[in-house]
């Protein structure tokens, strides 16, 4: 089945008080090296049927008009493809 | 005035600004989010609280809702709506107003008494107030921090859209100290801090809120005079 993932992003001029929060995390934890973290959102979208332009252009307005606010983030769409059969990592057997 | 006070799952505030509204000498009518209909109201107040969960962004969800569709267009033809806290966040959200809020600067849940100036008494929400009044209402927010481009803060400055401008302390990172701006027209206000918890002496912090719903009475009264 075909996926498509959106990312969003805080535009780099927004302030983004959450990525702050978890780079002053990171240190406390005995992390060191990171000088900054943005946090944003990622979507994975699950389509019916075969994956054309016109579905992606389409998850491009969803994106647009609903899943980021163009005033403070940013967003990237891209397609990926999901095997058959996914192993599940981490699961107890 | 019939003034309607939206309900959407999450809402807090509904009840207090329904409240507000009647101590402000007007009828006030409940609308529901999954209606498409404002009842025949001549304003409209979208209240505080956490509409839809804050899921998303606070305000995406809410800004599809049905009678959102309906307050748009109202909005557009130049009925009064006002917009406290998640109802700025919502009004934000639907184009009405432009910028966005995000989370607080300092990353905490602020509640406060907050001190705010009156810099546009020119709308039908502020128009009982001296320009230049300072006021003390409540502050409550997350996610209360007014952004905006540049070009967007100079143009809301040059005319004279800031509606209110926070004082002494800058509680939530709010560029340009803002605490609510109007929309060209002036009909839709949106206000971070809350009013409607500030009309009555018994609680809040004193009567400085009831302004706020007490303006469109004054506007329709010089409306009559001007056109008697």
């Amino acid at each position: 089945m075909p996926r498509v993932v959106v990312d969003v992003m805080p535009k780099p001029e927004i302030l983004d008080p959450q990525g702050k929060a978890v780079l002053g995390a990171l240190p406390r934890l005995g992390f060191s090296g990171v000088t900054d973290v943005r946090q944003g959102k990622r979507f994975e979208l699950e389509v019916e049927g075969e994956l054309t332009d016109d579905v992606v252009e389409q998850v491009r307005q969803m994106a647009a008009t609903l899943l980021s606010n163009p005033v403070i983030e940013d967003f990237t769409v891209s397609v990926e493809t999901v095997p058959a059969a996914v192993e599940t990592v981490g699961s107890a057997s | 005035m019939r003034v309607g006070v939206v309900t959407f799952p999450g809402s807090l505030d509904d009840v207090d600004a329904q409240r507000a509204a009647r101590i402000g000498g007007h009828e006030a009518v409940g609308l529901w989010h999954g209606d498409h209909d404002l009842r025949g109201v001549d304003a409209v107040v979208l209240p505080g609280g956490f509409s839809y969960g804050d899921y998303l962004r606070c305000g995406a969800l809410s800004r599809f809702s049905p009678v959102m569709t309906e307050v748009v267009e109202a909005a557009r033809r130049g009925m009064p709506v006002l917009g406290i806290c998640n109802g700025f966040q919502i009004l934000c959200e639907s184009h009405l107003l432009p910028g966005a809020l995000i989370r607080n600067d300092h990353r905490r849940f602020v509640c406060r008494d907050q001190r705010l100036r009156i810099e546009n008494n020119r709308t039908p929400w502020t128009a009982a107030y001296d320009e230049g009044a300072e006021i003390t209402i409540a502050l409550k927010n997350g996610e209360g921090g007014f952004v905006a481009d540049a070009e967007t803060l100079d143009r809301l400055e040059g005319e004279g859209r800031v509606v209110a401008r926070y004082l002494e302390v800058n509680p939530n990172g709010s560029m340009r100290d803002i605490a609510g701006i109007a929309n060209e027209r002036g009909n839709v206000v949106g206000l971070m801090p809350h009013p409607e918890h500030s009309v009555e002496e018994l609680t809040g912090t004193g009567t400085d809120g009831l302004g706020f719903f007490t303006s469109f009475a004054r506007v329709a009264d010089l409306a009559e005079a001007v056109l008697a």
